[in-house]
């Protein structure tokens, strides 16, 4: 079997898992739907695989499939890391999408769109034209727009989520298009090759144009600040598999639609273009790092931890073409890697994290953090889950998420002496946005274990919670077991990000970051050891555990009341709640966050002295939402307003502007002529 | 010497780092708080009195909040692992411990990052008021802290090109003058205020102190009882050493052992050990001249710990 037949075989499957979803009974539905689609991503796998270690593309062409353009596929190394990316997440978000069916799921529009949402995801990456790109990313946003919908029929929240999300993602689709027909009409075709070759003929303003719609176009869909007012509104609105997926996979393709116009077609540019892109992705990480920590909906946490995560891969791709523009191709690469790397991380952990969430809200009926509480007691495996993936998003080694920061900062590092001005003083303030987004997370992460798993139960949901299906603890322990994988031994993958990137970036010598199972920067100074430093952790860990039982005179701890002052009951409402957690960073954040606080108290009617009732109201809105969006659409909701006078009804009125319109273009025309 | 017995005096290094930085640790709390009572015109408990406490608590009984899950009895014993593991890589008293040519600054960072944040977790696992409180307070600390470290990191890894801390140390002894910069010197400015507030000192948590208001690492472990306290204690302490001595080993590295023979990593135990107790002294005398900062004061101290730092690294440009 040749490896364009396994991409054409896994799309076929993916469709006919589809078609199958559709037409299924409802029981058994999801389940096959979700089979056929483990089939289709692991072709797609092995193709992409072929491709990583052969190193040569796949090209797949047919006229007839799509009329006037055909399709083109073109699977090269860059995108079969993400086809690769897109399967890690696909097969446990499937998987557990089978024990979270009856939450709207097993719909047969669901049981149609989910499989033909996972096909699109792969067969993206592996676009060769323009016409297959559109087509396949209006498909990508289409099934994924349904999916977001599937509860509209019982709330309101889920239909305004889902017209957001449509706005802005045709916005950025329009903005892709046009980059894309700008290049096509100045190369001869519509391939990507075609567009590449001729990109380096236009004229600089040309190209920076080109650069920064698909910024816009690629950025919006990333969830990059000031595109990302969609991703807390859908993420928690959608099913959590498709938050996984969503959040996972599609947010990523948006990093590669970057990578592609930027550096595959433009072949890199000038320096500002990159700065522009380092300060986004520190806005975002910095943006997203601050409401994830003071959000108190445990799925609108994990949509704003997405922009962050984005934000820090997007400091690397910026990096990457600063080192690039300043003829640094060793570091470029190096960049260039820790974004891949880090977007590859965050599929792993993000995923397992809206999948557990997914599972609390299964269990509980609720994501508000403020009503869970004691889940780790009722949901032992669960729980232990989502500490071990808010562990490695907290990028605590020995978990994935160290080594991608590990990279990052490396590669930071070894840039600040690059010899320009404006690159030496952008370089310090990355490392203070990604080390300030770091202890932000850790905030965020800690809060949402700790409220959420851990403590008293807040809520009578989380109280009688009890631990998930199987299937949904396996789909979370798989994504778990990578991030375990990717942050002992990331040398398994590292090679084949390097063959991605030098793939990307041609003049780069080989990086070899892999050394056996350490990690050392060839030509720089650094080396990391995850699998000792992971050996030596565990080797003390055991240690001391066995020192302490053998020094402890009863090793079995006696379980006492926990102190309260001496105050005899204890309720779970004298707990921080997750506001109360966030307070501290509210307020020393209070003018970006700017909190919207509300403090009401009743006397009582004889006497002011005593109080009745007191209700503090809290809440964080988004500032970009409220400063930004929201004059616009007010702005267009008047002016609509106004546009209806026109309209008033009257045939005489309608033919007079006929008849004005008329007499115009005469005018123009005569003038003209 | 052959690899062999290099290889053997690395790891003999790097035991007697953990035994330093364990031992020593306790010894220099009691030595800071002797200190502190002189001054204060109190006689104060014998310099042994924390070892003394250690094994008091062991010989207690453990207690388990009838809330808490395994988080609450796994925290203590990965702080100290985790601590214990920096302190077995880090150049303190030798350039070449065992494992060191992994030994990062960046990853030293991450790797106390583990304890403090399974601590603040532990905090928040026996459903009390106190702990989530006390954790709130920590790691919001920590995130502020953050910056002003990656970016003093920064500065500190500029004169050997690698945030490699045997490197750094190396390349501070080849060339005596990189300690005088400006760059340095503001980011070892930085650093000491990070330190202070990493190990939870005044001005920035008391630890003596058992108010409810102005508790933050007391709170969060205020239901640790008998071993499992000393784990924490020994753990807290372990940490401040190991952060003092990264600290005098980038001011002043000068006796470290260089070398891998048994008399140079005695006599770097011995310049460590002397080092450490000067800046643990210093520290003292400083803390009884010093009110605890109000906790929505501590902002400004840390925002001033990352001006210092970023000084450091544009210094560093302007200087070149």
């Amino acid at each position: 079997m040749t490896a364009a037949s396994l991409v054409v075989s896994g799309a076929v499957l993916g469709l006919t898992a589809g078609v199958g979803g559709a037409t299924l009974p409802r029981r058994s539905r999801v389940a096959v739907g979700a089979v056929l689609v483990w089939g289709a991503c692991a072709l797609e796998a092995v193709a992409a695989i072929h491709v990583l270690v052969s190193g040569h593309r796949v090209v797949l062409h047919s006229a007839e499939l799509l009329p006037f353009t055909g399709v083109n596929l073109v699977l090269t190394p860059l995108g079969a890391f993400f086809v690769l990316l897109v399967a890690m997440v696909a097969v446990p978000a499937t998987l557990h999408g089978i024990g979270y069916a009856h939450h709207g799921l097993d719909s047969r529009m669901a049981a149609f769109a989910v499989p033909i949402f996972v096909t699109v995801l792969l067969l993206v990456p592996a676009a060769g034209s323009v016409a297959t790109f559109m087509v396949l990313w209006e498909l990508m946003a289409l099934t994924s727009l349904s999916l977001v919908l599937v509860d509209h029929g019982r709330r309101e929240a889920t239909r305004s989520a889902g017209t957001w999300y449509a706005v802005i993602t045709h916005i950025g689709a329009a903005a892709i298009l046009t980059a894309f027909l700008i290049l096509a009409a100045h190369s001869g075709g519509q391939s990507f090759a075609a567009l590449r070759l001729h990109a380096r003929h236009l004229a600089p303003v040309v190209r920076a144009l080109v650069f920064v719609l698909a910024l816009v176009g690629f950025g919006s869909k990333a969830g990059v600040v000031p595109f990302h007012v969609w991703l807390p509104k859908a993420h928690p609105e959608a099913p959590s598999p498709v938050s996984a997926l969503m959040s996972g996979a599609m947010v990523a393709l948006g990093v590669y639609g970057i990578i592609l116009v930027g550096d595959v077609i433009l072949g890199g540019g000038s320096l500002w273009w990159w700065l522009v892109v380092l300060a986004l992705g520190a806005v975002s990480a910095l943006f997203g790092s601050l409401h994830a920590a003071s959000s108190t909906d445990m799925k609108r946490l994990l949509a704003y931890s997405t922009t962050d995560n984005v934000g820090l891969a997007l400091i690397g791709l910026g990096a990457s073409g600063l080192f690039d523009a300043t003829r640094h191709p060793q570091l470029a690469a190096l960049g260039l890697v820790a974004a891949l790397v880090l977007l590859l991380n965050h599929a792993a952990f993000k995923g397992a994290l809206f999948l557990s969430a997914g599972s609390v809200q299964s269990a509980t009926g609720t994501r508000d953090l403020d009503q869970l509480g004691g889940l780790l007691r009722r949901m032992p495996q669960t729980g232990a889950l989502f500490l071990g993936a808010a562990a490695a998003i907290c990028a605590l080694p020995p978990l994935n998420g160290f080594i991608g920061e590990w990279l990052l900062f490396q590669s930071l590092l070894h840039g600040a002496d690059i010899g320009n001005t404006a690159g030496e003083i952008a370089i310090p303030l990355a490392v203070a946005a990604m080390a300030l987004t770091a202890g932000l997370t850790v905030v965020a992460f800690v809060k949402a274990a700790g409220i959420g798993f851990l403590g008293r139960p807040r809520s009578e949901g989380a109280d009688a919670a009890v631990e998930v299906p199987g299937t949904m603890r396996l789909a979370v322990g798989l994504l778990v077991g990578v991030c375990v994988v990717l942050g002992v031994v990331p040398t398994l993958v590292l090679p084949a990000v390097e063959r991605a990137v030098r793939a990307v970036l041609p003049r780069v010598a080989p990086l070899s970051l892999a050394h056996g199972v350490d990690l050392q920067l060839v030509g720089l100074r650094g080396v990391l050891e995850p699998a000792a430093l992971a050996a030596a952790m565990a080797g003390a860990l055991f240690g001391l555990g066995a020192l302490r039982r053998a020094l402890a005179r009863r090793p079995a701890p006696r379980v006492a009341e926990a102190w309260g002052c001496g105050r005899q009951l204890q309720t779970a409402r004298m707990q921080y709640t997750a506001t109360s957690f966030a307070e501290p960073v509210q307020r020393v954040f209070d003018d970006v966050l700017r909190p919207v606080q509300d403090l009401d108290v009743s006397h009582v009617a004889e006497s002011r002295y005593f109080i009745e009732a007191v209700t503090f109201h809290n809440a964080v809105d988004d500032g970009i939402e409220r400063g930004l969006y929201r004059p616009v659409i007010g702005a267009v909701r008047r002016w609509g307003q106004v546009a209806r006078q026109l309209q008033p009804g009257s045939v005489h009125r309608y033919l007079a502007y006929g008849l004005g319109a008329l007499v115009i273009v005469l005018t123009a025309l005569t003038v003209i002529r | 010497m052959n690899a062999g017995s290099h290889t053997v005096v690395a790891v003999i290094a790097s035991c007697s780092q953990v035994v330093a930085v364990a031992v020593g640790g306790l010894v220099l709390i009691g030595l800071m708080r002797k200190v502190r009572a002189h001054l204060e015109g109190r006689v104060g408990a014998p310099i042994l009195q924390p070892m003394f406490d250690v094994r008091k608590l062991f010989r207690k009984e453990r207690l388990r909040p009838d809330q808490a899950t395994w988080i609450f009895p796994l925290a203590p014993v990965v702080l100290v692992a985790t601590v214990a593991v920096a302190a077995a890589i880090t150049p303190l008293v030798t350039t070449g411990p065992a494992l060191s040519t992994g030994s990062d600054f960046f990853a030293l960072v991450y790797l106390l990052l583990v304890g403090s944040t399974l601590l603040a977790l532990a905090g928040m696992d026996a459903g009390t008021a106190f702990g989530g409180m006390g954790s709130s307070r920590a790691v919001t600390i920590g995130a502020l802290a953050e910056p002003a470290l990656l970016v003093t990191i920064l500065a500190l890894s500029a004169t050997a090109h690698s945030s490699n801390l045997p490197a750094i140390v190396r390349a501070t002894l080849a060339d005596p003058g990189s300690v005088a910069t400006p760059q340095r010197l503001f980011a070892l400015g930085a650093l000491l205020v990070v330190i202070v507030a990493e190990s939870g000192r005044l001005p920035v948590d008391n630890p003596a102190t058992h108010l409810e208001l102005t508790m933050v690492h007391e709170a969060m472990i205020l239901e640790y009882a008998g071993p499992d306290l000393a784990f924490v204690t020994v753990g807290e302490a372990m940490r401040l050493t190991l952060l003092l001595g990264v600290f005098v080993n980038l001011v002043a590295p000068w006796g470290i052992a260089t070398t891998t023979n048994v008399a140079a990593v005695a006599v770097g135990l011995v310049t460590l050990v002397a080092k450490v107790a000067v800046v643990g002294l210093a520290l003292a005398v400083f803390e009884v001249f010093t009110a605890k900062l109000r906790l929505f004061r501590l902002p400004e101290l840390l925002a001033g710990a990352f001006v210092l730092a970023l000084l450091g690294v544009v210094s560093g440009l302007v200087v070149k």
